[in-house]
């Protein structure tokens, strides 16, 4: 059975007078531990389709099912509580609390779960350790570099052990050399088992994915399967020709 | 999630923006200080006062002859004697009558040695000490059978005494003069005090009714050439014994219905109660004046929530969006509002206290705390906390985490 299903989902805001139908019957399905990418120019429905996938959002008509659970009509709360235990959020400006360290803005989740303090703590580091950022538990999102501040984000997506990872733009915001990075992190999540799926509207970072699903005006464009590129780090002597402070001769 | 935790969470955000915090509170802190400070001034000056009504005796009604109202001349109380030696007698009588002296006074010099003070001379009998709880600090004093002797003892009052003697000595066994006549010093009362009005009740001498009369001021035989003091027998009965005697010496003085009284009772208790209820009056008045400003500060509460709940917007996306519930992020601003108001609450006070004890030190007032004024201004801060945080709290768990998560 597929994790994700939908089937002829609809969704329609009303902007006065006339309705903007955002999504128009898009039919999907994905797989438990399938690396999708969905692009799509603006106005075509990502977003929207990302919302309701998140269960941030209810779909006006249709339904949506996780692991068969029907969650179309389900009471806010409700959802609330699928997010917290069934779905891990990235975005694109990593959405950190300010002046929150990196190991409280993990233990987030775990708040909302009901676990207490000592269990937060504890599946909090483990999940730092996993992104690679044990020694900078303490330090607060100003004081970390932008993919560190997007590994702490992955970290707090993954604490609650969720079967989907959504990654709204994950990279965005960072440079070509920390894409990579985070994009490895979450290939390396997907071979664990965990289900990515990612809005992106650039090709490079689709790339990654073994599958392309592409959006226009509310409706599935094309769903391609195919190969990933592995994302592999790039070397550190292409880490001092990226950067500007370097000064020196080439 | 637990009430701690929830605790716990709104503490952490509330250390993320210390200054805010604190300058969100200070109205609170205002108020409170206010209401607290206002409070113990208040309720200090009340038992000051309800302490020297004490001081003049317990009890007490004064009957006095004469009275304003009587023919075309104000003479004033005391200004035409009418009470008789036999009235005294009969008010003595009175089931609601514990005791009932004479007070005969005069101003007259009273001299010593090598030193002379001019006084006020009083004639009465020993039970007016029992009435004014009034001891002698050295010596004894005189006693009924002085009075049935016309002796020519003399009690002094401490400034009598110091002035006369000197600070410290002991004048018993000296012997005074007044108005020309020896009196000899059998006893030094204890120190009395001043009354809220100033007037220093150390500054007086005391004599046997019988040897005023006969030696100090002469008078006419039958009436009482002063005023009559009585005590009532308990607390609650100042005002019976104050509806006997007036029956009773209407009675006696022969007034018809349609006559005013020709005597007038101080009721000392009432008196006291009316003092301590305009103290409570002005009292009651500035703390509702602070209880205002504590609502302000509620209000600015609610102002500051409001900003910080549109300012966290994409902290509270996050946190739906992780899993939390309306009801939690409702909880959380609330819990906010709650904590800050409460530490606004008892910081207020802490610096009321300390305004206070300055104020008491500076001023030279005297202060009283009440631990349940300081206990209901901190519940009551709370609740302007939970009152005002409500709005906020609200606006904040019905925000759609899609829109919060893209606020910019």
């Amino acid at each position: 059975m597929s994790l994700l299903h939908l089937e002829d989902v609809w969704k329609t805001y009303a902007m006065g007078e006339t309705e903007l139908h955002a999504l128009r019957g898009v039919t999907l399905s994905i797989e438990s531990g399938e690396f999708t990418a969905v692009m799509g120019a603006s106005g075509s429905g990502k977003s929207t389709l990302m919302n309701l996938l998140g269960c941030l959002d209810r779909p006006s008509r249709g339904r949506y099912r996780i692991d068969g659970e029907d969650v179309s009509a389900l009471p806010p709360d409700t959802l609330a509580a699928i997010r917290n235990r069934t779905i891990g959020f990235v975005f694109q400006n990593f959405n950190l609390l300010p002046r929150t360290s990196a190991v409280e803005n993990v233990e987030l989740p775990l708040l909302y779960a009901g676990l207490g303090a000592p269990e937060r703590h504890a599946r909090a580091r483990e999940a730092l350790d996993r992104v690679g950022l044990s020694d900078r538990a303490h330090h607060h999102p100003n004081q970390l570099s932008g993919g560190q501040q997007q590994r702490v984000a992955i970290a707090r997506a993954l604490v609650n052990r969720p079967r989907l990872l959504l990654a709204d733009e994950p990279t965005g915001n960072l440079d070509s050399r920390t894409s990579v990075e985070v994009m490895a992190l979450l290939q390396e999540l997907g071979r664990d088992g965990i289900t990515v799926v990612l809005v992106t509207h650039e090709a490079d970072i689709a790339d990654y994915s073994s599958r392309v699903i592409v959006m226009r005006d509310g409706l599935v464009r094309s769903d391609q399967r195919r190969t990933a590129r592995p994302a592999v780090a790039l070397a550190p002597a292409e880490e001092t020709r990226a950067s500007p402070a370097g000064g020196g001769p080439p | 999630m637990t009430l701690l935790e929830i605790l716990r969470v709104a503490l952490r955000a509330l250390r993320r923006a210390k200054m805010r915090s604190f300058l969100t509170t200070l109205g609170i802190v205002i108020g409170v200080s206010a209401v607290i400070a206002m409070v113990a001034i208040g309720d200090g000056a009340k038992a000051r006062v309800q302490a020297n009504f004490d001081s003049m005796g317990a009890n007490m009604l004064m009957v006095m002859p004469g009275t304003t109202t009587s023919g075309g001349a104000h003479g004033g109380f005391g200004s035409l004697p009418t009470l008789t030696w036999d009235d005294l007698a009969a008010i003595q009588t009175l089931s609601a009558v514990r005791y009932a002296v004479p007070y005969l006074r005069t101003a007259a010099s009273v001299v010593s040695e090598d030193a002379n003070w001019t006084t006020s001379v009083g004639g009465t009998s020993p039970d007016y000490f029992a009435i004014r709880n009034w001891p002698a600090a050295k010596g004894s004093l005189f006693t009924s059978s002085d009075v049935d002797a016309t002796t020519k003892v003399i009690l002094l009052g401490q400034t009598v005494a110091t002035q006369l003697f000197g600070a410290g000595v002991d004048p018993v066994g000296q012997q005074v003069r007044v108005m020309n006549v020896p009196f000899q010093v059998v006893g030094l009362l204890a120190p009395k005090g001043q009354s809220s009005f100033g007037q220093d009740f150390d500054d007086v001498v005391i004599v046997p009714h019988t040897t005023f009369r006969a030696k100090i001021q002469g008078g006419l035989k039958n009436l009482i050439s002063g005023a009559i003091q009585v005590s009532a027998t308990g607390p609650d009965t100042t005002t019976k014994a104050e509806n006997q005697m007036r029956s009773l010496l209407r009675d006696r003085h022969r007034l018809g219905q349609d006559k005013d009284d020709d005597f007038s009772i101080r009721n000392m208790a009432e008196i006291a109660a009316g003092a301590a209820d305009s103290v409570g009056t002005i009292t009651s008045l500035l703390a509702i004046i602070a209880a205002v400003s504590l609502l302000v500060g509620g209000i600015g509460i609610m102002n500051i929530m409001l900003v910080s709940v549109t300012e966290r917007t994409r902290e509270i996306g996050v946190r739906m969006a992780v899993g939390a519930r309306s009801r939690d992020i409702l909880l959380q601003f609330l819990t906010e509002a709650l904590v800050l108001a409460t530490a606004g609450g008892l910081l207020g006070v802490a610096v009321g206290v300390a305004g206070a004890q300055w104020t008491a030190r500076f001023m030279g007032w005297s202060v009283l705390y009440r631990p349940e004024v300081m206990v209901i201004a901190v519940v009551f801060s709370g609740l302007v906390g939970v009152v005002f945080g409500l709005y906020p709290a609200h606006r904040a768990s019905r925000l759609d985490p899609i829109q919060a998560l893209r606020f910019e």
